[in-house]
């Protein structure tokens, strides 16, 4: 035991050592960061700008049709002007004072607007908005309808979406916070297992090629090997994994506090408010628990492909059948949310393969009963203790056998062989 | 009685293709140096990973210091591999630290031997570098000093000297002679006969799987002579009644005596004509018995 601790020991201190994955570790965060926080900067920034100040509109009309039914508020002041203007205000748009003209000469149903700029999609839909209404109103009238009445015509409805948590309670949810989690935890789970089961198969991979292998396994069995690189990456993942959180944290804070001054509570707490009804402590337990189980899984199918061949470019056409499983997960994923607790969902989520993802995939929604995450999680467990055994047969041959490319139908028969 | 530090008794080992070892038995005595020879292939190395417990024979049995040998003897255990390796990333003396760690050792009992050890070597200067930084001799020095690091009782080493110039040879040959005194036995493969016969006390020679030779090298080479003798003379003009002449070169003649006469017989025919020079009994080399058998065999 104190072996493995050992070899746990040196799989850990060599990785968290390692140049890239300090750097990985400390710019992920501020990336992730960077990406949450810079839209949301961008937009209450330029919102300011333009929210500020009330805009100029110059309208053109043969008529005063428009004009005399437009009327000016906060956001926009309408100025009626004579078609001859139009060509000086277009010559000289920054000092004419105007911020766009909005022309309805040119034919009937048919209304430009002019600008020097890109106009802002929301400011454009307003106008347009405003304009129908008047055309509409306009319309009703000359079909000789009730404006009054039809507007009391309109279907005054509201949707609520309201689940039934396990302790009984009512909570309004938000499904689109459910669905963004789901992807969420259901990618993390495969780049994890991927990251961290080809860390496994690299490091069997070199102490292979370098052959440092006899050294150690006259010294350890090749079980206890295993197992401590196993730990040992894992945890690495770890470590990598809470310090994401934690700088994420960090990094969220500082922007929060420097970048978006007032605003900033205003974002955590729409954040925090969308997350009413989901118990994300619980999820982060899940995680943590489908992350190990899923990693163990199929790192010692990772574990096992590197002792099996004899460098990195043969392990290609081995990798691609046992992830297979996980891409096709990942795949899923948007089926699966649909029907977070379906036949297929259900299926997936209790397969040891591909129950890591799916099974976080389901859980945000909160349908999933306690017995299915029973038998989900024994399952996983009970495929763990039996490919563990299973790479551990394929593995002490494998670290030990040169020059060759091992076959399936050899590897099977690696698994049978004693000794 | 002569106590073993290790005895193997019928030792089969069968890979897919080929008999690796067949029926090997060999007992090796405490505080020797044992030479396992043979031609490449021939199962030397399979022996030593069976020994070592890194592979596992069909059928024989292994006892190692009076008892059957098994997991826990590892750490009395000392193996240096034909192919050996390190990790190139780490540095020379963590790495040495974390391989003696693994054979049992404290870290602070192997600080301080690993830093006695690499002064012996003159590698002490290497603790703080990767292993990718050395020179392929000096990451076989570091290896050595790993695997003799933990004192253990029985040494094994897939040839040692290659790899290593005329200078660190005779530096590894003057600490394996050293370890020896101390009373560690030692078990040693290795194609270069003349360290055998240099070091070795007795040897057995493996050939496609089978020990067709095996003994102390004194009676074994006893068993090689053939009564044949180099003589040079003053002249080159020799005439012998009843022994053999097989080879002549100038003044130097190769004389075979047949087995109902004796040397001195030889003599006295040979002053009856000539003046005798020098006068040796013509003993085969450790290499000349090798080739002899391995091609009858």
């Amino acid at each position: 035991m104190d072996k493995i601790w050992i070899i746990i020991k040196r799989e850990y201190s060599v990785r968290v050592r390692k140049k890239s994955f300090i750097i990985m570790t400390l710019i992920t965060p501020i990336l992730l960061g960077l990406l949450i926080f810079a839209p949301a900067y961008l937009s209450s920034v330029s919102s300011e700008l333009e929210e500020s100040e009330q805009k100029n509109i110059a309208v053109v009309e043969n008529d005063e049709f428009y004009f005399s039914r437009l009327t000016n508020s906060d956001q926009f002041r309408f100025t009626k002007i004579p078609e001859s203007e139009v060509d000086n205000i277009k010559n000289n748009f920054s000092e004419s004072g105007y911020f766009a003209i909005v022309d309805f000469t040119s034919e009937e149903n048919i209304i430009n607007f002019i600008s020097d700029k890109q106009l802002n999609k929301n400011i454009i839909s307003e106008i347009e908005q405003y304009i129908r209404q008047i055309k509409r109103e306009q319309n009703y009238k000359d079909e000789g309808f009730d404006v009054s009445d039809i507007s009391n015509l309109e279907p005054n409805l509201q949707f609520n979406n309201t689940i039934i948590t396990e302790d009984g309670n009512e909570q309004g949810a938000n499904q689109d916070m459910r669905t963004a989690l789901a992807f969420i935890f259901g990618f993390l789970i495969y780049i994890f297992i991927f990251m961290y089961g080809s860390m496994v198969m690299r490091g069997v991979i070199e102490e292979k090629t370098n052959r440092i292998v006899e050294v150690i396994i006259s010294s350890v069995k090749p079980f206890q090997l295993l197992i401590g690189k196993i730990i040992g990456v894992a945890l690495v993942g770890f470590t990598q994994f809470i310090l994401w959180v934690l700088l994420s944290v960090l990094v969220a804070n500082i922007a929060g506090n420097t970048l978006l001054s007032d605003n900033s509570v205003g974002i955590f707490n729409s954040i925090s408010s969308l997350l009413v009804g989901i118990n994300l402590n619980s999820l982060i337990l899940y995680f943590l628990f489908y992350f190990i189980g899923g990693y163990l899984l199929y790192s010692s199918f990772f574990a096992c492909i590197g002792a099996a061949v004899d460098n990195e470019t043969d392990t290609h056409q081995m990798v691609l059948p046992i992830t297979i499983p996980l891409i096709l997960s990942i795949a899923m994923i948007e089926a699966i949310i649909n029907n977070p607790d379906g036949t297929l969902a259900f299926w997936m989520s209790v397969f040891p393969l591909s129950s890591p993802i799916i099974m976080m995939v389901r859980l945000p929604f909160g349908g999933v009963e306690s017995w299915e995450i029973l038998l989900s999680t024994t399952v996983l467990l009970l495929s763990f203790l039996m490919t563990t055994w299973i790479s551990s047969r394929i593995y002490r041959i494998g670290i030990l056998m040169y020059g060759k490319k091992a076959t399936f139908r050899e590897l099977y028969k690696w698994i049978k062989f004693k000794g | 009685m002569q106590e073993h530090i290790l005895i193997a008794r019928n030792i089969v080992k069968q890979y897919e293709n080929h008999l690796a070892l067949n029926d090997v038995s060999l007992e090796i005595p405490k505080g020797s140096i044992y030479g396992l020879l043979g031609p490449n292939g021939a199962g030397k190395t399979t022996l030593m990973k069976i020994i070592n417990q890194i592979t596992a024979p069909d059928s024989g049995e292994i006892i190692f210091n009076n008892e059957k040998l098994v997991r826990k003897h590892i750490s009395q255990i000392g193996y240096l591999p034909e192919e050996r390796g390190l990790y190139r990333k780490m540095k020379v003396g963590e790495q040495s630290l974390y391989l003696a760690q693994l054979k049992g050792m404290s870290k602070k009992e192997a600080t301080v031997k690993l830093k006695t050890w690499f002064e012996k070597l003159d590698i002490l200067e290497w603790w703080d570098k990767k292993v990718e930084e050395l020179s392929k001799g000096m990451a076989q020095k570091v290896q050595f000093a790993i695997t003799v690091i933990h004192n253990p009782d029985l040494l094994i080493f897939d040839e040692p000297f290659s790899g290593f110039d005329p200078v660190n040879t005779s530096i590894i040959r003057k600490e394996i002679l050293e370890l020896k005194e101390k009373g560690t036995s030692i078990i040693f493969s290795t194609h270069r006969m003349e360290s055998v016969e240099e070091i070795c006390d007795e040897i057995t020679l493996i050939d496609n799987g089978i020990s067709i030779l095996q003994g102390e090298i004194n009676i074994i080479k006893d068993q090689f002579r053939n009564n044949t003798f180099q003589i040079e003379l003053n002249s080159n003009n020799l005439k012998l009644d009843g022994f053999e002449i097989i080879h002549q070169d100038e003044n130097n003649f190769t004389v075979k005596v047949p087995s109902d006469k004796n040397s001195k017989e030889l003599i006295t025919e040979i002053l009856k004509t000539s003046e005798i020079i020098s006068f040796n009994e013509k003993i085969p080399s450790m290499e000349e018995i090798f080739i002899k058998t391995v091609s009858n065999g």
